[in-house]
Formats: structure tokens, C-alpha cells, sequence
């Protein structure tokens, strides 16, 4: 006889369950106030303010302002979610038992972090769509090198996210909270994200080293119709770096 | 299940020291012991979320750690406590966790039984204790597992849904799963379990059904309450007549308590002085030893029950 508890075990196929585990976990993070301020309302409010606020007080580019801060804009979008976003999510899903309770279901890490990557695409697209749109109302002309924009959300999530996930599996969740944060607010004013690196006169060399840097200007050169090689091969050393040492680092519980 | 000569240490201190154990298939088997005997830390084990230090684990006859990826389809787990997304309501929790596995429970019939309709749209952080932990039984269940561990699953509930819980863990006895529980409530272990191990600083210090542990007690207590006070010199005449291996308390005028060997002849010596004072006693009551003083009586602790 066959009741409803009749043993029946078995995993669902690995593309259902990484499917599921992205749909949660993008819906999840949309769901929260803070995250979808950090993925949605204050990248909009860079982007407006930028474009407006030059205006008013006289800076500017080469370019019309508003096609030097939207790929910027774009880029500051997947540092928030890759980075900040992330880290904070897996942060707390460590401190709740989460991550542990998912250890046991049949849920390998392989399709726990591809349900991860895929969620955050899922919101970055959302992020695209709407600074795309505001981007366009203010006049935005660019001439989009699709792959190079592709490959840099690409690489760039997956720089910021090893990193995130560095932060999340090392330290408590108030301490990821904290930390995650305060990089973004450092990185987004003088990580040369939002603004590009050569308004950050000699120390912009600097800064096309590091991740927010390269991300910056591969999206710019990317949103530019140039296929930005070098600043994708330094966001691609970084992911490596970033998850060799997570995955040596991360402590599940 | 098989735990077999386990040694777990934090640090310095042993955890659990050289448990052997066995769990037969279709039972429901309860762990019982004090807080820090090793309950958890050898249900974590199984559950392949530590490595042994010495001896070694057998679930479903696989390796936790070795064959994980063949045995967590098979194994379903009740954590202690948290589990899920601070955000996450109660149904869509359920239904991710189903879209896991291949042939999961309807979630709907699952939070029927488990009366989570109440709080399905509540997020898990605004679930009371008992929803929670109801929350936390139906996650291990939903993937149809053949074997369930569920630490603590009625802490925290009230006495109705406790029932309700305990009905549906036999019910997947009778389903033909095999459950694993700790307890803090002995009478959860009595009622529910085929077989109890009682571990004690991490050892076992005993096995058994409910019936073989709670028999075979060497006390047997005996408290007898009369209709008017005890005539003088008649408590001493009756310890004089029990003997001296039964020792009696006079608790107040009209009662009096006996510990002694737990035999019929006892009964008949008190009935017998009973006439030959002419009393008559107004309530005549046997303790039976349950699981609570066995447990007592192995572990010599009250305080953490």
C-alpha cells in the first residue's frame, strides 16, 4: 500500500534544481527593502543626479555626460548585487542554518552556486532593463559591443561574487553586513566605477587594477563598441584569485 | 543505521566517547540523554555533517561523507532549529525544497497534516516556536526520504499539535520509514519509540524498548493513604513486619510511602496489617517506574531533563 510518506526518495534532475534555486533566491532578494534599494533606487539616483548635476555645475567629459555615467551606472549595478547583495544573502543564510539545511538536501554546491550565479543574473537584467530605460530618456547613444558587454557582466559578477562570498563564508552576518557596505560606498566613489579612471588622474592607473576598476572601464569601452580585453583579463584574474581563496575559506555554518 | 565505537571531540573535550549504536529499518528510534551528552553531535555525524574522529558511521548501509551524493536523496533532516530564509514564507519554502527532489509530497497535503495553512504566507521570522518547528518536520519530509532524523521535533509545541506530530510520526513508521529522534521529553521516547538509547557523556549507557527498560527495576515504590490517622505504634509494626529491605517514610498522619523490592508479597504483608490494625486504607497506589526514573536513575542528573 502506498501512503504519502511511502518512501520515494530521489534528487530532481540538476537543471530543475538550480533552476529553482535561482527563482528563490532572485524572488528572496527583491523581496528585501534594502537590497532592492542598493540593486535599483540608488544606482537611478547616481544616474540621474550625475547627468543632471553636471549640468548645473559645469563638469565634463569627453563625451555627453550621460554615455560616460550610464555604462557606469550599469557596472556600479553588478558590483551592488555580485558583491554587496550576495554577501549579505549568504552571510545570513550561513547565520540562519540555511546553507547547512541545504547541505542535506540533495542540493550539490555545484548547483547551490549555479542557482546563486543564475539569481543574480536574473536581478541584474532587472537592473539593466530599468537604468537602460533612464539611461535612454536622458539622451543615452551608445553603440553596444554586445559580446563585450556580455563578457564583462559576466566576468565582473563573477569577480565580485568569489569576493562576496570570500566576505560572507569568513566573517559573522553583521560583520559581512557591515563590511559589504561600507566596500560598495568606498569602491562606488573612488573605486572608478561610476566615474571613469582617468578622472582619478594618476592614481586611475591604480584603480583599472583593481576589480571595480576593471569593471568600470571594460563596461564603458564595452557600451563604447570596443571589445575591452585587458580590463576583462584583470576581472578574470580576480574571480580566479577570489575563488581559489573562497573556496579554501568558506566556512558553511 | 549503524554508529559504531564514535569519537567526536571540540578541542579539548570529548563530545561523544566510543557510542556504538544500531537503528533497525521501520522504526522509531529515540536518542535520550541530558543537554551536551552527544545527541546532536552523533545525529550530525549520521547526517554527514562532521567527520568522525575514531569509529566510523554507517547510514542506510553508505558513508555520509564517502556516498553523499547517493545518500542525501534517501535521508531527510529536522534541524534544531533555523533552516530557512528569514523572508521565506512557509509554502514557498515547502514548495522549493519539493522542486529538489524527484518524487516529493504534495506540499498542500503536507501542510494539512502539518496545520501549516495558518502561517503559509507568514515569513518564517514572525513564525511562532511550534510553527517553526512544524515547518522544520514538514522540510525533512517533503522529499519522501527512507529515513528521518528529527532533533527535538515537538519542542516548543502545545500539547495538541504535539499529538498531532506524534501521530505523524507513527504514521511513517507504519509507512514504512525509519525515524530517528532525540528527545527532551520522556514521554515522547515512551510513547513513541520501538527502542530508546540513553547516552550519558557521550556513551551509552542503555538500550532497550520503553517495557525492557522501565521493567527489571529493583524499587518499587508504594504510597498508601488511610481513612483516619495511623493508631499508635502501627507505622513501626509495619516496617517491623516488611523487614528491613523496605524502607518506610511517614509522610503525615494519615499516609505513608514504601520503597522496596517490587514483589507481590509486599502487598499482601501491608494488606495483611491493614486488617490487623483495622484501617482501611483509602488509597493504595503503585508507582511504576517509567523512562523518566530509568533515566534518572543512569544519568543521576534532574536538572537538564
Amino acid at each position: 500500500m502506498s501512503t504519502t510518506f511511502s518512501p520515494a526518495p530521489g534528487a530532481a534532475p540538476l537543471a530543475r534544481q538550480v533552476l529553482a534555486q535561482a527563482a528563490m533566491e532572485a524572488r528572496l532578494m527583491l523581496r528585501n527593502g534594502e537590497q532592492l534599494l542598493l540593486a535599483v533606487v540608488i544606482p537611478v539616483v547616481v544616474l540621474v543626479g550625475a547627468v543632471r548635476g553636471s549640468e548645473r555645475v559645469g563638469i565634463s567629459f569627453d563625451d555627453p555626460t550621460v554615455d560616460v555615467m550610464t555604462p557606469g551606472v550599469l557596472a556600479l549595478a553588478v558590483m551592488s548585487t555580485s558583491f554587496t547583495s550576495l554577501a549579505i544573502a549568504t552571510g545570513f543564510e550561513r547565520r540562519y542554518g540555511v546553507l547547512k539545511r541545504l547541505g542535506t538536501a540533495p542540493l550539490s554546491r555545484a548547483a547551490l552556486l549555479g542557482g546563486k550565479v543564475g539569481a543574480l543574473f536574473a536581478v541584474e537584467l532587472l537592473q539593466f532593463a530599468v537604468i537602460g530605460s533612464v539611461g535612454f530618456g536622458l539622451g543615452w547613444s551608445p553603440s553596444i559591443d554586445v559580446v563585450g558587454v556580455l563578457l564583462t557582466l559576466l566576468l565582473g559578477t563573477a569577480a565580485f561574487a568569489a569576493l562576496g562570498l570570500l566576505l560572507a563564508g569568513a566573517l559573522r552576518a553583521e560583520a559581512t553586513l557591515a563590511a559589504a557596505n561600507l566596500v560598495y560606498l568606498l569602491l562606488m566613489a573612488g573605486g572608478a566605477v561610476v566615474l571613469p579612471a582617468s578622472a582619478y588622474g594618476e592614481l586611475g592607473t591604480v584603480m583599472t587594477w583593481l576589480p571595480s576598476g576593471a569593471l568600470g572601464e571594460a563596461m564603458r569601452s564595452a557600451c563604447a563598441g570596443d571589445l575591452p580585453w585587458r580590463d576583462l583579463l584583470v576581472l578574470a584574474g580576480w574571480a580566479g584569485a577570489g575563488s581559489v581563496l573562497t573556496a579554501r575559506t568558506f566556512r558553511w555554518e | 543505521m549503524s554508529v559504531d565505537g564514535l569519537v567526536m571531540r571540540y578541542g579539548d573535550k570529548t563530545a561523544v566517547d566510543g557510542l556504538t549504536l544500531d537503528v533497525e529499518p521501520h522504526t522509531i528510534t529515540a536518542v535520550l540523554g541530558p543537554n551536551g551528552a552527544g545527541k546532536t553531535t552523533t545525529l550530525e555525524t549520521c547526517e554527514g555533517y562532521r567527520r568522525p574522529h575514531q569509529g566510523a558511521v554507517r547510514v542506510l548501509g553508505l558513508d555520509p561523507l564517502k556516498d553523499r551524493k547517493e545518500l542525501l536523496p534517501r535521508i531527510g533532516v529536522m534541524l534544531q532549529s533555523g533552516g530557512a530564509w528569514s523572508s521565506a514564507r512557509p509554502a514557498e519554502m515547502l514548495r522549493h525544497l519539493s522542486r529538489l527532489h524527484a518524487h516529493p509530497v504534495p506540499v498542500a497535503e503536507l501542510m494539512d497534516r502539518l496545520a501549516l495553512h495558518e502561517c503559509a504566507r507568514t515569513p518564517y521570522r514572525r513564525l511562532s516556536g511550534g510553527q517553526q518547528q512544524r515547518l522544520g518536520l514538514a522540510m525533512a519530509l517533503v522529499g519522501r526520504p527512507e529515513l528521518v532524523f528529527v532533533d527535538e521535533p515537538t519542542a516548543g509545541m502545545d500539547p495538541q499539535i504535539r499529538r498531532t506530530v506524534w501521530e505523524l510520526l507513527e504514521e511513517l513508521r507504519a509507512s514504512g520509514v525509519t525515524v530517528v529522534l532525540t528527545t527532551h521529553y520522556l514521554e515522547e521516547a515512551e510513547r513513541l519509540a520501538d527502542r530508546v538509547h540513553i547516552i550519558d557523556r557521550g556513551r551509552l549507557v542503555a538500550s532497550g524498548s520503553p517495557l525492557e527498560l522501565t521493567r527489571g527495576g529493583t524499587v518499587a515504590t508504594i504510597r498508601l493513604v488511610l481513612t483516619q490517622p495511623f493508631p499508635p505504634g502501627a507505622p513501626e509494626a509495619l516496617a517491623a513486619d516488611l523487614g528491613p529491605a523496605t524502607e518506610l517514610q511517614v509522610l503525615d498522619p494519615v499516609s505513608l510511602q514504601l520503597s522496596g523490592p517490587a514483589d507481590a508479597s509486599t502487598l499482601a504483608v501491608v494488606s495483611a496489617w491493614c486488617e490487623k490494625h483495622h484501617v482501611l486504607p483509602e488509597s493504595l497506589s503503585l508507582g511504576q517506574r517509567n523512562l523518566e526514573d530509568v533515566f534518572l536513575e543512569l544519568t543521576g542528573r534532574e536538572e537538564s531533563i
